[in-house]
Protein backbone atom coordinates (compact mmCIF):
# COMPACT_ATOMS: atom_id res chain seq x y z
CA UNK A 1 0.00 0.00 0.00
CA UNK A 2 2.06 2.72 -1.04
CA UNK A 3 0.88 6.36 -0.11
CA UNK A 4 1.72 9.60 -2.10
CA UNK A 5 1.90 12.29 0.36
CA UNK A 6 2.04 16.08 -0.25
CA UNK A 7 4.01 18.70 1.86
CA UNK A 8 2.70 22.33 0.74
CA UNK A 9 1.84 25.47 2.34
CA UNK A 10 1.11 28.21 0.53
CA UNK A 11 3.36 30.20 1.56
CA UNK A 12 7.44 30.43 1.17
CA UNK A 13 9.98 29.85 3.85
CA UNK A 14 7.20 28.01 6.44
CA UNK A 15 9.80 24.90 6.51
CA UNK A 16 8.44 23.15 3.57
CA UNK A 17 11.78 21.89 2.70
CA UNK A 18 12.47 20.92 5.90
CA UNK A 19 9.51 19.06 6.60
CA UNK A 20 9.90 16.91 3.30
CA UNK A 21 13.12 15.71 4.29
CA UNK A 22 12.57 15.51 7.80
CA UNK A 23 10.04 13.09 7.17
CA UNK A 24 11.33 11.77 4.31
CA UNK A 25 14.39 10.66 6.84
CA UNK A 26 12.08 9.63 9.47
CA UNK A 27 9.56 7.01 7.84
CA UNK A 28 13.00 5.42 5.77
CA UNK A 29 14.33 4.93 9.21
CA UNK A 30 10.87 2.80 10.65
CA UNK A 31 12.24 1.10 7.57
CA UNK A 32 9.66 1.99 4.66
CA UNK A 33 10.95 2.51 1.00
CA UNK A 34 10.33 6.07 0.99
CA UNK A 35 11.64 8.97 -2.26
CA UNK A 36 10.63 12.29 -1.97
CA UNK A 37 10.51 14.45 -4.93
CA UNK A 38 10.86 18.30 -5.29
CA UNK A 39 8.03 19.84 -7.33
CA UNK A 40 9.95 23.36 -7.06
CA UNK A 41 11.20 23.44 -10.56
CA UNK A 42 13.67 26.61 -11.54
CA UNK A 43 14.07 26.87 -7.38
CA UNK A 44 15.44 23.59 -6.50
CA UNK A 45 16.27 23.26 -3.11
CA UNK A 46 15.51 19.72 -1.65
CA UNK A 47 18.72 18.17 -3.30
CA UNK A 48 20.72 20.86 -0.85
CA UNK A 49 18.77 20.07 2.40
CA UNK A 50 19.88 16.03 1.46
CA UNK A 51 23.10 16.80 0.48
CA UNK A 52 22.69 15.38 -2.74
CA UNK A 53 23.37 17.81 -4.92
CA UNK A 54 26.95 17.31 -5.98
CA UNK A 55 25.11 13.65 -7.60
CA UNK A 56 22.31 15.12 -9.48
CA UNK A 57 22.18 14.30 -13.40
CA UNK A 58 18.82 13.94 -14.47
CA UNK A 59 16.05 15.40 -13.08
CA UNK A 60 11.83 15.35 -12.66
CA UNK A 61 11.48 16.92 -16.07
CA UNK A 62 13.76 14.96 -18.03
CA UNK A 63 11.16 12.02 -16.38
CA UNK A 64 8.11 13.97 -17.48
CA UNK A 65 9.16 14.65 -20.42
CA UNK A 66 10.86 11.50 -21.35
CA UNK A 67 13.93 11.88 -21.08
CA UNK A 68 15.43 10.55 -18.78
CA UNK A 69 14.53 6.89 -17.10
CA UNK A 70 12.98 7.15 -13.55
CA UNK A 71 15.98 4.81 -11.93
CA UNK A 72 18.66 6.76 -13.93
CA UNK A 73 17.13 10.25 -12.30
CA UNK A 74 16.52 8.35 -8.56
CA UNK A 75 19.29 9.29 -6.37
CA UNK A 76 19.83 7.34 -3.37
CA UNK A 77 20.56 8.47 0.07
CA UNK A 78 24.28 7.95 1.22
CA UNK A 79 23.14 7.73 4.65
CA UNK A 80 19.80 5.49 4.78
CA UNK A 81 19.27 2.95 2.23
CA UNK A 82 15.70 3.35 1.65
CA UNK A 83 15.65 6.46 1.42
CA UNK A 84 15.67 8.18 -2.46
CA UNK A 85 15.49 11.80 -4.28
CA UNK A 86 13.97 12.62 -7.39
CA UNK A 87 15.61 16.53 -7.76
CA UNK A 88 13.85 19.44 -9.84
CA UNK A 89 15.29 21.17 -12.61
CA UNK A 90 17.16 24.14 -11.80
CA UNK A 91 17.68 25.66 -15.37
CA UNK A 92 13.41 24.91 -16.26
CA UNK A 93 10.49 26.62 -15.26
CA UNK A 94 7.06 24.70 -13.72
CA UNK A 95 5.19 25.16 -17.27
CA UNK A 96 7.22 22.29 -18.22
CA UNK A 97 5.47 19.80 -15.60
CA UNK A 98 2.58 18.49 -17.51
CA UNK A 99 0.01 16.57 -15.83
CA UNK A 100 -0.15 13.61 -18.23
CA UNK A 101 3.59 13.95 -17.22
CA UNK A 102 3.52 13.87 -13.72
CA UNK A 103 0.45 11.04 -13.48
CA UNK A 104 3.14 8.73 -15.30
CA UNK A 105 5.51 9.48 -13.23
CA UNK A 106 3.73 9.52 -9.87
CA UNK A 107 2.17 6.19 -11.34
CA UNK A 108 5.46 4.36 -11.64
CA UNK A 109 7.25 5.85 -8.20
CA UNK A 110 3.54 4.47 -6.68
CA UNK A 111 4.43 0.66 -7.90
CA UNK A 112 8.28 1.30 -6.73
CA UNK A 113 8.00 2.65 -2.93
CA UNK A 114 6.26 2.41 0.10
CA UNK A 115 6.00 6.34 0.29
CA UNK A 116 5.84 9.19 -1.90
CA UNK A 117 6.87 12.47 -0.85
CA UNK A 118 5.89 15.57 -2.87
CA UNK A 119 7.83 19.01 -1.74
CA UNK A 120 5.33 21.34 -3.37
CA UNK A 121 6.78 24.82 -4.04
CA UNK A 122 5.12 27.83 -2.51
CA UNK A 123 2.11 29.61 -4.39
CA UNK A 124 -1.05 28.32 -5.98
CA UNK A 125 0.01 27.88 -9.26
CA UNK A 126 0.93 25.42 -11.41
CA UNK A 127 4.01 23.85 -9.51
CA UNK A 128 1.76 23.52 -6.46
CA UNK A 129 -1.02 22.45 -8.02
CA UNK A 130 0.79 19.53 -9.68
CA UNK A 131 2.32 18.48 -6.31
CA UNK A 132 -1.06 17.92 -4.95
CA UNK A 133 -2.71 16.85 -7.77
CA UNK A 134 -2.66 13.05 -7.35
CA UNK A 135 -1.84 12.77 -3.65
CA UNK A 136 -3.63 10.50 -0.58
CA UNK A 137 -2.40 12.81 2.24
CA UNK A 138 -1.42 16.64 2.87
CA UNK A 139 0.40 17.54 5.20
CA UNK A 140 0.23 21.30 5.26
CA UNK A 141 2.90 22.99 6.80
CA UNK A 142 2.00 26.48 8.88
CA UNK A 143 3.71 28.77 11.11
CA UNK A 144 2.47 30.63 13.79
CA UNK A 145 1.88 33.73 11.51
CA UNK A 146 -2.01 35.04 10.46
CA UNK A 147 -0.65 35.21 7.08
CA UNK A 148 0.53 31.68 6.99
CA UNK A 149 -2.52 30.13 8.47
CA UNK A 150 -4.40 32.01 6.12
CA UNK A 151 -2.43 31.07 3.10
CA UNK A 152 -2.79 27.45 4.70
CA UNK A 153 -6.76 28.00 4.52
CA UNK A 154 -6.52 28.40 1.31
CA UNK A 155 -4.40 25.32 0.34
CA UNK A 156 -7.07 23.53 2.32
CA UNK A 157 -9.59 24.25 -0.12
CA UNK A 158 -6.91 23.42 -3.12
CA UNK A 159 -6.83 20.23 -1.91
CA UNK A 160 -10.45 19.43 -1.36
CA UNK A 161 -11.35 20.97 -4.94
CA UNK A 162 -8.32 20.64 -7.70
CA UNK A 163 -6.95 16.97 -6.51
CA UNK A 164 -7.64 14.01 -8.41
CA UNK A 165 -8.81 12.16 -5.43
CA UNK A 166 -11.31 15.38 -4.65
CA UNK A 167 -12.80 15.59 -8.27
CA UNK A 168 -13.55 11.72 -7.74
CA UNK A 169 -15.46 12.76 -4.55
CA UNK A 170 -12.98 11.27 -1.93
CA UNK A 171 -11.26 13.14 0.63
CA UNK A 172 -7.50 14.11 0.74
CA UNK A 173 -6.39 13.33 4.17
CA UNK A 174 -5.33 16.56 5.81
CA UNK A 175 -2.69 17.16 8.33
CA UNK A 176 -1.36 20.27 10.05
CA UNK A 177 1.85 20.54 11.12
CA UNK A 178 2.61 23.66 13.02
CA UNK A 179 6.46 24.69 12.29
CA UNK A 180 9.02 27.11 13.53
CA UNK A 181 6.80 27.11 16.88
CA UNK A 182 8.68 29.30 19.58
CA UNK A 183 7.30 28.56 23.64
CA UNK A 184 8.70 31.73 25.02
CA UNK A 185 6.97 34.07 22.28
CA UNK A 186 4.30 31.80 22.39
CA UNK A 187 3.79 32.58 26.26
CA UNK A 188 4.18 36.45 25.49
CA UNK A 189 1.70 36.26 23.32
CA UNK A 190 3.33 37.38 20.03
CA UNK A 191 2.55 34.50 18.28
CA UNK A 192 -0.84 32.75 17.30
CA UNK A 193 -1.78 29.98 19.78
CA UNK A 194 -1.99 26.05 18.89
CA UNK A 195 -5.66 26.62 19.56
CA UNK A 196 -6.21 29.51 17.36
CA UNK A 197 -4.42 27.75 14.37
CA UNK A 198 -6.50 24.29 14.62
CA UNK A 199 -9.49 26.49 15.07
CA UNK A 200 -9.37 28.63 12.14
CA UNK A 201 -8.14 25.87 9.70
CA UNK A 202 -10.47 23.13 11.28
CA UNK A 203 -8.13 19.76 10.29
CA UNK A 204 -6.46 17.68 12.98
CA UNK A 205 -3.03 18.55 14.20
CA UNK A 206 0.33 16.03 13.12
CA UNK A 207 3.09 17.54 15.42
CA UNK A 208 4.16 20.70 16.77
CA UNK A 209 8.05 21.35 15.62
CA UNK A 210 9.74 24.02 17.85
CA UNK A 211 12.16 26.63 16.44
CA UNK A 212 15.44 25.79 16.59
CA UNK A 213 19.13 26.12 15.84
CA UNK A 214 19.03 22.72 14.90
CA UNK A 215 17.19 22.81 11.84
CA UNK A 216 19.11 25.41 10.58
CA UNK A 217 22.13 23.88 10.97
CA UNK A 218 21.08 20.41 9.51
CA UNK A 219 20.17 22.26 6.20
CA UNK A 220 23.05 24.28 6.29
CA UNK A 221 25.31 20.53 6.20
CA UNK A 222 22.86 18.58 4.10
CA UNK A 223 21.16 16.45 6.38
CA UNK A 224 17.41 16.02 7.27
CA UNK A 225 17.13 16.92 10.96
CA UNK A 226 16.02 13.82 11.80
CA UNK A 227 19.10 12.18 11.09
CA UNK A 228 21.70 15.08 12.12
CA UNK A 229 20.93 15.28 15.98
CA UNK A 230 18.12 12.57 16.36
CA UNK A 231 18.01 13.27 19.84
CA UNK A 232 17.16 17.07 19.10
CA UNK A 233 13.65 18.71 20.13
CA UNK A 234 12.88 19.47 16.77
CA UNK A 235 14.23 15.12 15.65
CA UNK A 236 11.73 13.82 18.07
CA UNK A 237 8.90 15.87 16.92
CA UNK A 238 9.29 14.95 13.45
CA UNK A 239 10.08 11.58 14.54
CA UNK A 240 6.50 10.93 16.44
CA UNK A 241 4.65 13.60 13.41
CA UNK A 242 5.70 10.25 10.91
CA UNK A 243 4.59 7.57 13.67
CA UNK A 244 1.14 9.54 13.31
CA UNK A 245 1.18 9.90 9.63
CA UNK A 246 2.00 5.78 9.98
CA UNK A 247 -1.40 5.48 12.16
CA UNK A 248 0.64 5.41 15.57
CA UNK A 249 -1.12 7.04 18.16
CA UNK A 250 1.35 9.55 19.91
CA UNK A 251 0.96 11.59 22.64
CA UNK A 252 1.27 15.25 21.73
CA UNK A 253 3.50 17.65 23.40
CA UNK A 254 3.42 21.51 23.41
CA UNK A 255 6.54 22.68 23.70
CA UNK A 256 6.96 24.67 26.45
CA UNK A 257 9.98 27.05 28.08
CA UNK A 258 10.83 24.84 31.56
CA UNK A 259 9.09 27.35 33.92
CA UNK A 260 8.22 27.05 37.30
CA UNK A 261 4.98 25.85 38.53
CA UNK A 262 4.16 29.36 40.11
CA UNK A 263 5.12 31.03 36.68
CA UNK A 264 2.23 29.10 34.67
CA UNK A 265 0.02 29.75 37.87
CA UNK A 266 0.41 33.15 37.03
CA UNK A 267 0.44 33.21 33.37
CA UNK A 268 -2.87 31.25 33.22
CA UNK A 269 -4.09 33.76 35.64
CA UNK A 270 -3.05 37.15 33.35
CA UNK A 271 -5.08 35.45 30.49
CA UNK B 1 -52.54 59.83 -52.13
CA UNK B 2 -53.98 56.98 -52.76
CA UNK B 3 -56.72 54.96 -51.02
CA UNK B 4 -56.76 53.02 -48.58
CA UNK B 5 -54.87 49.92 -50.13
CA UNK B 6 -56.77 46.52 -50.48
CA UNK B 7 -55.62 44.12 -47.96
CA UNK B 8 -53.33 41.64 -48.85
CA UNK B 9 -54.40 38.23 -49.27
CA UNK B 10 -52.89 35.77 -46.57
CA UNK B 11 -50.87 33.49 -47.79
CA UNK B 12 -51.63 30.12 -47.05
CA UNK B 13 -48.94 28.94 -44.79
CA UNK B 14 -48.19 25.08 -44.53
CA UNK B 15 -46.71 23.64 -41.27
CA UNK B 16 -45.76 20.34 -40.27
CA UNK B 17 -45.98 18.98 -36.93
CA UNK B 18 -46.17 16.09 -35.40
CA UNK B 19 -48.59 13.65 -32.35
CA UNK B 20 -48.05 10.51 -30.86
CA UNK B 21 -51.04 8.10 -30.98
CA UNK B 22 -52.02 4.94 -29.54
CA UNK B 23 -52.19 2.22 -32.06
CA UNK B 24 -54.22 -0.59 -32.19
CA UNK B 25 -53.91 -4.10 -33.58
CA UNK B 26 -56.89 -5.76 -33.96
CA UNK B 27 -56.25 -9.58 -33.75
CA UNK B 28 -58.64 -12.25 -34.49
CA UNK B 29 -61.51 -13.08 -33.33
CA UNK B 30 -62.42 -9.35 -33.46
CA UNK B 31 -64.65 -9.83 -30.62
CA UNK B 32 -62.05 -11.11 -28.37
CA UNK B 33 -60.17 -8.40 -29.16
CA UNK B 34 -62.92 -5.99 -28.39
CA UNK B 35 -62.96 -7.47 -24.96
CA UNK B 36 -59.67 -7.22 -24.45
CA UNK B 37 -60.29 -3.31 -24.70
CA UNK B 38 -63.04 -3.25 -22.60
CA UNK B 39 -61.38 -4.73 -20.03
CA UNK B 40 -58.17 -1.72 -20.37
CA UNK B 41 -61.31 0.97 -20.29
CA UNK B 42 -62.78 -0.85 -17.18
CA UNK B 43 -59.41 -0.63 -15.06
CA UNK B 44 -58.40 2.59 -15.57
CA UNK B 45 -61.88 5.11 -17.14
CA UNK B 46 -60.38 7.52 -19.10
CA UNK B 47 -57.67 5.63 -20.57
CA UNK B 48 -58.17 6.39 -23.98
CA UNK B 49 -60.43 9.74 -23.55
CA UNK B 50 -58.76 12.73 -25.67
CA UNK B 51 -56.42 10.36 -26.89
CA UNK B 52 -55.78 9.90 -30.47
CA UNK B 53 -55.63 6.76 -31.82
CA UNK B 54 -54.47 5.19 -35.18
CA UNK B 55 -55.94 1.27 -36.22
CA UNK B 56 -53.31 -0.58 -37.55
CA UNK B 57 -55.34 -4.22 -39.71
CA UNK B 58 -51.99 -5.46 -41.26
CA UNK B 59 -52.51 -8.47 -39.05
CA UNK B 60 -55.77 -9.04 -39.93
CA UNK B 61 -57.99 -9.26 -43.34
CA UNK B 62 -61.36 -6.99 -42.80
CA UNK B 63 -63.63 -6.35 -45.50
CA UNK B 64 -64.46 -2.98 -46.26
CA UNK B 65 -67.95 -4.23 -43.95
CA UNK B 66 -65.80 -5.49 -41.61
CA UNK B 67 -63.77 -2.44 -41.19
CA UNK B 68 -67.12 -0.09 -40.71
CA UNK B 69 -68.09 -2.81 -38.26
CA UNK B 70 -64.95 -2.19 -36.19
CA UNK B 71 -64.89 1.95 -36.60
CA UNK B 72 -68.45 1.78 -34.88
CA UNK B 73 -67.59 -0.62 -32.18
CA UNK B 74 -64.87 1.86 -31.33
CA UNK B 75 -66.95 4.84 -31.21
CA UNK B 76 -69.43 2.73 -28.79
CA UNK B 77 -66.38 3.29 -26.74
CA UNK B 78 -65.76 6.40 -27.08
CA UNK B 79 -62.52 5.71 -29.32
CA UNK B 80 -62.14 8.13 -31.63
CA UNK B 81 -60.08 7.06 -34.32
CA UNK B 82 -57.29 9.18 -36.20
CA UNK B 83 -56.25 7.14 -39.38
CA UNK B 84 -55.65 3.89 -40.52
CA UNK B 85 -52.93 2.26 -41.12
CA UNK B 86 -52.01 -1.31 -42.65
CA UNK B 87 -54.76 -1.96 -44.94
CA UNK B 88 -55.16 -0.73 -48.82
CA UNK B 89 -56.73 2.30 -49.94
CA UNK B 90 -59.43 0.66 -51.69
CA UNK B 91 -61.21 -1.28 -48.78
CA UNK B 92 -61.48 2.29 -47.33
CA UNK B 93 -64.91 4.46 -47.69
CA UNK B 94 -64.81 8.18 -48.10
CA UNK B 95 -66.33 9.10 -44.90
CA UNK B 96 -63.59 6.46 -42.78
CA UNK B 97 -60.60 7.91 -41.19
CA UNK B 98 -57.94 8.42 -43.51
CA UNK B 99 -55.27 6.06 -44.20
CA UNK B 100 -51.96 6.46 -42.84
CA UNK B 101 -48.28 5.54 -43.92
CA UNK B 102 -44.79 5.70 -42.33
CA UNK B 103 -45.59 6.15 -38.91
CA UNK B 104 -42.54 5.24 -36.58
CA UNK B 105 -42.32 3.70 -33.06
CA UNK B 106 -42.18 5.58 -30.04
CA UNK B 107 -42.48 5.02 -26.36
CA UNK B 108 -46.01 6.01 -24.87
CA UNK B 109 -45.61 8.30 -21.71
CA UNK B 110 -48.36 7.61 -19.11
CA UNK B 111 -50.80 9.59 -19.37
CA UNK B 112 -51.44 10.35 -15.27
CA UNK B 113 -50.92 13.78 -14.94
CA UNK B 114 -47.32 15.29 -13.59
CA UNK B 115 -47.61 17.10 -10.64
CA UNK B 116 -46.21 20.57 -10.56
CA UNK B 117 -42.44 20.08 -9.24
CA UNK B 118 -42.58 21.59 -5.67
CA UNK B 119 -41.11 24.74 -5.34
CA UNK B 120 -37.54 24.65 -4.86
CA UNK B 121 -36.16 25.81 -1.43
CA UNK B 122 -34.14 29.06 -1.85
CA UNK B 123 -31.44 28.42 0.55
CA UNK B 124 -27.99 26.85 0.27
CA UNK B 125 -26.43 24.86 2.73
CA UNK B 126 -22.76 24.07 3.30
CA UNK B 127 -21.69 21.90 6.00
CA UNK B 128 -17.84 22.43 5.58
CA UNK B 129 -15.94 25.64 5.86
CA UNK B 130 -15.39 28.08 3.31
CA UNK B 131 -12.17 28.45 2.76
CA UNK B 132 -9.54 31.17 2.25
CA UNK B 133 -9.91 32.46 -1.43
CA UNK B 134 -13.06 30.39 -2.18
CA UNK B 135 -15.93 32.05 -3.16
CA UNK B 136 -19.75 30.98 -2.56
CA UNK B 137 -22.11 32.98 -4.02
CA UNK B 138 -26.03 32.51 -4.26
CA UNK B 139 -28.44 34.86 -5.69
CA UNK B 140 -31.51 33.09 -5.08
CA UNK B 141 -31.97 33.20 -1.56
CA UNK B 142 -30.42 32.90 1.99
CA UNK B 143 -26.55 30.55 2.93
CA UNK B 144 -26.08 28.84 5.71
CA UNK B 145 -22.31 27.68 6.70
CA UNK B 146 -22.13 25.53 9.46
CA UNK B 147 -18.36 25.87 9.65
CA UNK B 148 -16.42 28.89 9.60
CA UNK B 149 -15.76 31.39 6.79
CA UNK B 150 -12.14 32.31 6.52
CA UNK B 151 -10.38 35.52 6.43
CA UNK B 152 -9.90 36.20 2.49
CA UNK B 153 -12.84 34.17 1.67
CA UNK B 154 -16.47 35.60 0.62
CA UNK B 155 -19.83 34.38 0.00
CA UNK B 156 -22.33 36.32 -1.96
CA UNK B 157 -26.46 35.66 -1.26
CA UNK B 158 -29.78 37.31 -2.28
CA UNK B 159 -31.13 36.66 0.65
CA UNK B 160 -29.56 36.25 4.43
CA UNK B 161 -26.28 35.15 5.40
CA UNK B 162 -25.71 32.58 8.63
CA UNK B 163 -22.26 31.78 9.48
CA UNK B 164 -22.70 29.10 12.35
CA UNK B 165 -18.51 29.61 12.61
CA UNK B 166 -16.58 32.60 12.91
CA UNK B 167 -16.86 34.90 10.26
CA UNK B 168 -13.59 36.02 9.17
CA UNK B 169 -14.00 36.89 5.27
CA UNK B 170 -15.91 38.73 3.65
CA UNK B 171 -20.36 38.36 3.51
CA UNK B 172 -22.57 40.35 0.90
CA UNK B 173 -26.14 39.71 2.19
CA UNK B 174 -29.16 40.77 -0.06
CA UNK B 175 -26.79 41.56 -3.43
CA UNK B 176 -30.59 41.82 -5.54
CA UNK B 177 -31.67 45.03 -3.94
CA UNK B 178 -32.87 42.63 -0.80
CA UNK B 179 -33.00 45.42 1.91
CA UNK B 180 -34.26 43.28 4.67
CA UNK B 181 -31.97 40.64 4.38
CA UNK B 182 -29.82 40.43 7.17
CA UNK B 183 -25.83 38.79 8.20
CA UNK B 184 -25.59 36.56 11.11
CA UNK B 185 -22.85 34.88 12.70
CA UNK B 186 -21.59 33.08 16.04
CA UNK B 187 -18.22 35.36 15.90
CA UNK B 188 -17.59 38.47 14.40
CA UNK B 189 -14.09 38.70 12.87
CA UNK B 190 -15.40 40.08 9.41
CA UNK B 191 -13.11 41.54 6.58
CA UNK B 192 -16.09 43.48 5.41
CA UNK B 193 -20.17 42.94 6.06
CA UNK B 194 -22.53 44.55 3.29
CA UNK B 195 -26.33 44.23 2.95
CA UNK B 196 -27.36 45.35 -0.46
CA UNK B 197 -24.48 47.27 -1.38
CA UNK B 198 -24.07 49.26 2.12
CA UNK B 199 -21.23 48.13 3.60
CA UNK B 200 -18.47 48.09 6.67
CA UNK B 201 -14.99 47.39 6.60
CA UNK B 202 -13.21 45.50 9.51
CA UNK B 203 -12.49 49.10 10.86
CA UNK B 204 -15.62 50.43 10.95
CA UNK B 205 -17.35 47.23 12.71
CA UNK B 206 -17.00 48.00 16.81
CA UNK B 207 -14.54 46.34 18.23
CA UNK B 208 -16.32 45.42 21.31
CA UNK B 209 -17.91 42.97 19.05
CA UNK B 210 -15.19 40.99 17.74
CA UNK B 211 -15.25 37.70 18.55
CA UNK B 212 -19.17 37.85 19.87
CA UNK B 213 -22.13 36.69 17.93
CA UNK B 214 -23.38 39.56 15.88
CA UNK B 215 -25.95 40.29 13.32
CA UNK B 216 -25.76 43.00 10.77
CA UNK B 217 -28.78 44.55 8.98
CA UNK B 218 -30.11 47.59 7.38
CA UNK B 219 -31.82 50.36 8.80
CA UNK B 220 -33.04 52.99 5.98
CA UNK B 221 -29.51 53.46 4.44
CA UNK B 222 -27.10 52.85 7.16
CA UNK B 223 -25.71 48.95 8.68
CA UNK B 224 -25.93 48.28 11.71
CA UNK B 225 -24.41 45.84 13.89
CA UNK B 226 -25.59 44.22 17.34
CA UNK B 227 -24.54 41.50 19.68
CA UNK B 228 -27.05 38.61 19.01
CA UNK B 229 -28.59 38.30 22.39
Amino acid sequence: MSKVLVVTSGKGGVGKTTTTAALGAALAQRGDKVVVVDFDVGLRNLDLVMGAERRVVFDLINVVQGVAKLPQALIRDKRLENLWLLPASQTRDKDALTEEGVRNVIADLRSRFDWVICDSPAGIERGASMAMRFADTAVIVTNPEVSSVRDSDRIIGMLDSKTVRAEKGERVEKHILITRYDASRASRGEMLTIDDILEILATPLLGIIPESQDVLKASNVGTPVTLSNADGKPARAYIDAAKRLCGESVRMTVPSEKKGFMDRLLRRRAA
Amino acid sequence: MEAAARPQRQLVRLRGRSYVAFVFVPTVPIVDWLQEIDATIARSPGFFAGRPVVVDLSSVDLSQSGITHLLASLQERNIRVLGIEGVEEARLTPNMPPRLTGGRACVVEPSAPKKADPKQPTSLLLETPVRSGQTVIFPDGDVTILGSVGSGAEVVAGGSIHVYGALRGRAMAGVNGHSTARIYCQKIEAELLAIDGFYQTADDIDAALRGKPAQAWLQGKTMRITALN
